[in-house]
């Protein structure tokens, strides 16, 4: 018998192992609703499959007797249009800071040691200020995700800088290269793929922050939606409302990763 | 000429070099030998201005380098030694490029054809013109060092420092790299710094071989003392020099790399 460390499943398994965990959760819960629904009919708790889709074809095709809108695309618009705003502008600031830092020894003295200090601050405690300073309006919500994840991805750009081999900086400047050239064509293309990488990273803290500022203060949106619904305990539209934000997740997180690959194969190789 | 005069080079109380003077005319091919540890990397990196001396100046036509790197001073390192982000082509356009004055270190129009041109023209001459359009991670050691050389000399530097350029190649590509690094020198005719660790290499390239070595010895506080050059040798005519070295030196006695510096 060989030490568990060496132990690999065989190919065919791989796939079924990885499988199996998600067929036993949708077993249990298949099994728990219908004995909860079997002695209850009016039970909320665990929704059949057929209440969730009812819920959904109302809040995905059927307008909304108040507004007119198709709910549940509204939401989805309106969320991603938040994060997407919050986590662009957190990516260009992060980036920006993060080059600097990383690459000037002079920029880096003052800001760093602030850097690291706002990055321990816990956004949602300032959440309350935002509404105070921006309103309650859009703003608010996209700024918090901004700082949310800016420091983050300022801090992993910087690491990314410095770690990026000296001897190139130095084989740049003996081909005559100034420090603007050297940003710009050594460094920064250099740390495109970082920052996507960095943002893959940031998108789970991203998906936080916008539910988080959407429970609180918002008229629209996949988080207002679910909070909203809670008070009436329907679980048929949280859940595929949760299934719904995790397939989004899902599909950013292997798209960037994909684009990382089909635009820049050289880091994928670790580039030398 | 680039004369060295009494150099000193320490950091707090560790010596690593002492009382270096030299003086090397244009178009020398200088090898720097020498264990590890015994600060021949040291002097490299002054004559490439990452480092400053703690004493004494380094001149290069009697005025002191600058004491940060140039276009003056071409370098070829032992690994990392090119952009890994950049095709082979656009790694010589690119040298092209940083040598004009523009703060986006991109070329347009008429100079970015001159420059392909040129690139192309350097890259023939190292043997990469089968690669133009590949990046560094798919070329082998020998090829991404052939790059980093093009690279340094398509702006003709004044002198070309060479950090262990072979050291992690195999064998029988370095002897080839050792036939192109010699046409390319009398090509070009740059002033060459070469620090290896292999002695036939130093013996066999250069014109000039530098061996250096600590000058005292005190076993009690190893760092006291710096090293210096304890051999300053004409080289390049086999035969002729080896029999006058003392027995340690000679070529069939030494081994044929000292201790290797790890890589990766």
């Amino acid at each position: 018998m060989k030490r568990l460390i060496n132990l690999k499943p065989a190919s065919p398994w791989h796939l079924l192992l990885a499988v199996l965990p998600f067929a036993l959760l949708l077993v249990l819960y298949l099994l728990g609703s219908d004995a909860r629904l079997e002695a209850n009919p009016a039970d909320k708790l665990l929704p059949s499959f057929a209440q969730m889709g009812d819920a959904m074809e109302r809040l995905a095709l059927e307008p909304s007797k108040r507004s007119g809108e198709l709910l549940f695309w509204a939401d989805t618009a309106s969320s991603l249009t938040r994060l997407g705003s919050g986590v662009a502008i957190a990516a260009m600031i992060g980036l920006v800071l993060g080059l600097l830092t990383g690459a000037l020894p002079l920029v880096k003295a003052p800001l760093a040691p602030l850097l690291t200090v706002v990055s321990l601050v816990p956004p949602l405690a300032l959440l309350p200020i935002l509404f105070i300073v921006f309103g309650l309006g859009e703003l608010s919500k996209v700024v918090l995700i901004a700082i949310g994840i800016t420091p983050f991805i300022a801090r992993d750009i910087q690491r990314s800088t410095m770690e990026i081999p000296q001897e190139q900086l130095v084989k740049a400047q003996t081909l005559g290269a100034s420090t603007p050239q050297i940003l710009l064509r050594v460094l920064l293309p250099q740390l495109m793929p970082r920052l996507i990488d960095a943002v893959r990273l940031s998108l789970g803290a991203g998906w936080l922050f916008l539910i988080a500022a959407e429970a609180i203060a918002a008229t629209d949106g996949l988080g207002y939606r679910i909070f909203l619904v809670r008070r009436y305990m329907a679980m048929d539209v949280i859940l595929p409302y949760v299934a719904w934000i995790t397939l989004l997740a899902f599909v950013f997180d292997s798209t960037l990763a994909r684009l990382n690959r089909r635009l820049f194969p050289w880091h994928a190789q670790g580039g030398r | 000429m680039i004369e060295a005069r009494n150099l000193w080079k320490h950091y707090g109380d560790n010596v690593v070099l002492e009382r270096v003077s030299l003086k090397v005319q244009e178009g020398e091919f200088v090898t720097l030998v020498g264990t590890s540890g015994c600060g021949k990397s040291t002097f490299l990196k002054m004559l490439l201005g990452t480092e400053t001396p703690s004493r004494g100046a380094l001149l290069l036509d009697d005025q002191p380098m600058r004491d940060e790197p140039d276009a003056d001073r071409g370098i070829v390192f032992q690994q990392y030694a090119v952009f890994p982000h950049m095709s082979v082509l656009d790694n010589v356009i690119a040298a092209r490029a940083f040598h004009n004055p523009g703060v986006t270190g991109y070329l347009f129009g008429q100079r970015h054809r001159l420059a392909t041109t040129e690139a192309k023209n350097m890259l023939e001459r190292v043997g990469l013109s089968q690669a133009l359009h590949q990046y560094p991670h798919e070329l082998s050691g020998g090829m991404r060092q052939r790059l980093a050389i093009a690279q340094a000399l398509i702006n003709k530097p004044r002198i070309l420092l060479l950090d262990e350029p072979f050291g992690a190649l195999d064998p029988g590509i370095r002897t080839d790299m050792h036939a192109l690094m010699r046409d390319l020198w009398n090509q070009y005719k740059p002033t060459v710094f070469m620090v290896t660790h292999d002695l036939r290499e130093g013996f066999y390239l250069g014109t000039r071989l530098l061996v250096f070595d600590k000058l005292r010895q005190d076993p009690h506080a190893p760092q006291a003392y710096g090293a210096g050059i304890t051999y300053d040798l004409p080289v390049g005519q086999p035969g002729s020099i080896e029999s006058t070295l003392p027995p340690a030196l000679q070529l069939k006695s030494l081994p044929q790399t000292l201790p290797a510096v790890a890589f990766s």
